[in-house]
């Protein structure tokens, strides 16, 4: 078989703002770095993010602290997060803004000239830094033009398929370049996993074609483990129409703004449902709502800003009850505060330019004139590759994981603006261990072996030309059966006939065909990504299956509430020695003391 | 239900055609969406770049009937569907496959210009202060999503393919970004003007009608930088040219 051999001290996969920050990492310490991304340089997922980076800078309201931001993102995650990994994220979040601001990001600034910040949901002040609703943008931008002049070596438009082992160890990865199918061989001392999420499995998604779980299933494939599999982020407010931008994301920027939830009756119906661990933090009125959002400090926040999972199911309920919107969502409204600002209309256009772009190109919409039709779209996998949460180093030498690959830090549910401050707090730690790795290790073995059967298997779908099934239905099966019941709202029954589907399709997944040659080839593409969808697919719903309690982004209809002894248990899932998926239980360790304190005080206010 | 009728440019660097795809045109869908089913349906191997669908990353360029556009954001409704509609790969730079096209000179260009270089910190915990409108004369130009339409219509690189002495308007807005930056200590004007090619823009103003991110390039960040290489470079004698002129 044919390939190109390249040779890095660190591989990272994956170019979005976790993979770029731990190459620039990697990079500043002395080692030689190859960088490999699915897309173009600066187009990964990163660039859509909108609303803003958390971190605790204090800007805006000086009571904040990593102390409160820790908390939060506890309280969030319902407490099943790796609470060292909260502890970092919280503590190094606002140095990692600092630096971005060092290296060219420019962010919307408050009166005296500083980072200015915005409310958010789960936050308890205002704490997201962010350019306008392009937050993203800036970041993956000042990533890139910063790391352009560091000596990282770029593989763009190329994608990994296979990490290569030398024994337990680690020690490269296998790929093909898209433009043109021919296969690449990366050598390497440490390799960092920086690819993103899974939102492909489902069939309403904000996500792009890239969000195929390619980390979490590579990395399980070389023998690492995964957890919180079950726990997957339903934004509450996508696009619902027109049908072909359906699950596009509407920033909760929007409602951070002072956009309100209305269904069909016009009522507020958050104010209908607010959770006892919330309540103390909500507004008991419009009014108060309202006030919060204009940065009143003695008002409590809006229940339209309470956590994701919590609005997404309120949505539902409404949509379920009857009362939605003509194209089966509800309704948000950001037009209303004109009534309470003389330049509303303005005032929109500037905090929200990009929403109200997406608005009026793609559904004919002004937002400044009309509310918007929205409903839940699958967003983020708070699960992923259990790492150490200091080095990010999973449970296998020499491979790293850091972004939304990784899991921990969220817990069963993630406040949003916590995952770009992530990318930068674990991107760094990730690529600062995995030099330091590289630089104690003797450069592994590559298992020629390994190699060939590799890139067999990914020329089998073209081989099959003619006699398979063919990639893109199975990919829409797939993400069929997901949506319809590995959803929002879950039950026993369901995910068991959804897992017993799923078996069915891997048969047919192994006798997948691409038409067609190597070259740039998205049906060959789709028919290698289904390798790793598949298991994705599995470990998501099999550990749905296993946690029989409601809590966070995973809901049970047939168990409805929190269980004290689920709430100390984390979902841990590896390949066993025959091949199949294990599943296990396992107890979290109770915080250290001093951040325990933390949250008994952080449940008295 | 309507149909419509897309006619495709398939090939490689080697040469190519255009081939007509019918399909199922319904309320709301964009250029993108076509595209897209006619690779479910009948081209599985339909080469086409995206990532967002939503306007932000700038991966869908192409040219739809004959407009740079971002594939994603042009809606059907927005064309006349009673003709075939004419979808090609940009023509600035070389084609690699069906719609894909070579961009990676951008990237090349990207390295050669100086990069940030900030003052030191205004304060101690190593921050800077800056007023908000001083922000927003940069953020415009940051808004940029590198979707390289801008490029792709300007006749310096299009037609006279100057690539090796011209950064294109994409680049002025970015070293426009940098150069305004009120942080940003470098200085960029001898090369702009010797090996950018800055002198080459006769602001035309093609690459701000194309722009989706609506940045005024010409207004806003080349004519600026053009002022800047006559101030920094040149004789005071254009300069007073200058002064009578205005
Ligand atoms: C519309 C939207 C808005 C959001 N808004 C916010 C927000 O306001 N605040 C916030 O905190 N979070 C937000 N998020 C979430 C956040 O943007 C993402 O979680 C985050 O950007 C993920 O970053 P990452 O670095 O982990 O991965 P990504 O940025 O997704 O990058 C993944 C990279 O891995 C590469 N890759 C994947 N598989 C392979 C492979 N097999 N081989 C080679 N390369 C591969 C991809 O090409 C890509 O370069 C938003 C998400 C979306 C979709
Ligand atoms: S204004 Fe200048 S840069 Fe823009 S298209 Fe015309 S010549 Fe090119
Ligand atoms: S300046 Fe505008 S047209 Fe040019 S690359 Fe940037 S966004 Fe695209
Ligand atoms: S797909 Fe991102 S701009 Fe069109």
């Amino acid at each position: 078989m044919d390939y190109q051999t390249f040779e890095h001290d660190v591989l990272v996969i994956g170019a979005g703002g976790a993979g770029l920050r731990a190459a620039v990492e990697a990079s500043a310490a002395g080692v030689s770095v190859g960088l490999v991304c699915k897309s173009l340089l600066g187009k990964a997922h990163t660039v859509m993010a909108e609303g803003g980076m958390a971190a605790a800078l204090g800007n805006v309201d000086d009571r904040d602290s990593w102390q409160t931001h820790f908390a939060d993102t506890m309280r969030g995650g319902q407490y099943l997060n790796n609470w060292r990994m909260a502890e970092l994220h919280a503590k190094e979040a606002p140095d990692r803004v600092r630096e971005l601001e060092a290296w060219g990001a420019v962010f919307d600034r408050t009166r005296d000239g500083r980072i200015l910040q915005r409310n958010f949901g789960g936050h308890k002040y205002p704490r997201l830094a962010h350019v306008g609703d392009r937050t993203g943008l800036e970041m993956i931008r000042t990533l890139q033009d910063h790391g352009v002049h560091q000596g990282i070596d770029v593989h763009m438009e190329c994608t990994v398929v296979e990490l290569l082992k030398d024994g337990e160890r680690v020690v490269g990865a296998f790929g093909y370049d898209r433009e043109r199918g021919r296969f690449r061989l990366f050598k390497a001392k440490a390799v960092v996993l920086a690819s993103g999420g899974i939102g492909r499995a489902f069939k309403v998604t904000s996500n792009s074609w890239e969000y195929t779980g390619d980390g979490q299933a590579l990395a399980y494939r070389a023998g690492a483990e995964l957890i919180d599999m079950e726990f997957i982020q339903f934004h509450p407010t996508g696009m619902v129409w027109p049908p072909s931008v359906k699950g596009i994301l509407v920033t909760e920027g929007v409602r951070g703004e002072g956009g309100v939830l209305r269904n069909s009756e016009g009522r507020r119906f958050m104010f209908d449902d607010i959770p006892d661990l919330y309540k103390h933090q909500t507004a008991d009125s419009e009014e108060e709502g309202w006030i919060y959002t204009q940065g009143d400090k003695n008002a409590r926040r809006p229940p339209e800003l309470l956590t994701r999972d919590h609005v997404a199911r309120c949505i539902v309920r409404e949509i379920k009850e009857g009362r939605g919107s003509p194209h089966g969502g509800v309704f948000l409204d950001i037009a209303w505060i004109k009534s309470r600002l003389p330049n509303g209309a303005e005032h929109i256009r500037k905090k929200l330019p990009s929403m109200y772009h997406q608005f009026k190109q793609l559904a004919g919409i002004d937002i400044t004139e009309t509310p918007m039709e929205v409903g839940p779209t699958t967003h983020y996998v708070m699960g992923g590759v259990r790492v150490d949460a200091d080095s990010q180093m999973s449970t296998v030498p020499g491979l790293f994981a850091a972004g939304e690959v990784a899991g921990g830090l969220n817990g069963a549910n993630r406040l949003g603006g916590n995952s770009l401050s992530d990318l930068l707090v674990f991107g760094k730690r990730a690529g600062e261990y995995a030099a330091a790795f590289a630089r104690d290790q003797q450069a592994g073995v590559v298992d020629e072996g390994q190699v060939e059967a590799v890139a067999r298997t990914a020329l089998e779908p073209l081989d099959r030309q003619g006699s398979g099934e063919a990639s893109y239905q199975l990919q829409y099966e797939l993400q069929d059966l997901m949506q319809s019941q590995v959803g929002i709202v879950r039950n026993d029954a369901e995910l068991r006939q959804a897992l017993d589907s799923l078996q069915r399709l891997q048969e047919r997944v192994k006798r997948v065909e691409a038409q067609g040659n190597r070259e740039y080839n998205s049906g060959w593409h789709t028919a290698l990504d289904l390798r790793n969808l598949m298991p994705v697919a599995e470990a998501v719903t099999r550990s749905a299956i296993e946690r029989q309690e409601s809590r966070g982004a995973h809901f049970r209809e047939d168990h409805l509430g929190k269980d004290e002894e689920w709430g100390k248990t984390t979902l841990v899932i590896r390949q066993g020695a025959d091949g199949a998926m294990e599943l296990r239980r396992e107890t979290i360790p109770p915080p250290r003391e001093d951040l325990q304190r933390i949250i008994e005080e952080s449940q008295k206010s | 239900m309507a149909r419509a009728t897309f006619r495709i440019w398939r090939g490689n660097d080697e040469g190519g055609d255009y081939q007509d795809y019918t399909t199922e045109v319904t309320e709301g869908m964009v250029v993108l969406d076509a595209v897209h089913q006619v690779q479910a349906e009948s081209a599985n191997d339909l080469a086409v770049r995206w990532n967002c669908k939503a306007g932000k990353c700038g991966s869908c360029s192409a040219e739809v009937n004959g407009h740079p556009k971002l594939m994603c954001m042009t809606r059907l409704n927005s064309l006349n569907l009673d003709e075939p509609v004419t979808i090609e790969p940009m023509k600035a730079f070389p084609t690699v496959r069906d719609l894909v096209t070579d961009v990676s000179w951008n990237y090349e260009v990207k390295k050669r210009i100086k990069p940030f270089t900030p003052r030191p910190p205004d304060a101690e915990d190593g921050t800077w202060r800056m007023q908000q409108s001083d922000a927003e004369r940069v953020q415009e130009f940051r808004k940029c999503i590198e979707c390289f339409l801008c490029q792709d219509v300007c006749h310096v690189l299009r037609d006279h393919r100057l690539h090796h002495e011209f950064i294109g308007p994409r680049f002025f807005v970015y070293s426009a970004a940098l150069e305004m930056n009120p942080l940003d200590t470098a200085d960029r004007t001898e090369e702009l003007a010797n090996d950018f090619g800055v002198g080459y823009c006769n602001i035309t103003k093609c690459c701000t009608k194309v722009c989706p991110e609506e940045i005024t390039i010409t207004d806003n960040a080349i004519i600026p930088l053009k002022e800047r290489v006559v101030d920094k470079l040149y004789d005071p004698l254009s300069r007073l040219l200058r002064v009578f002129r205005s």
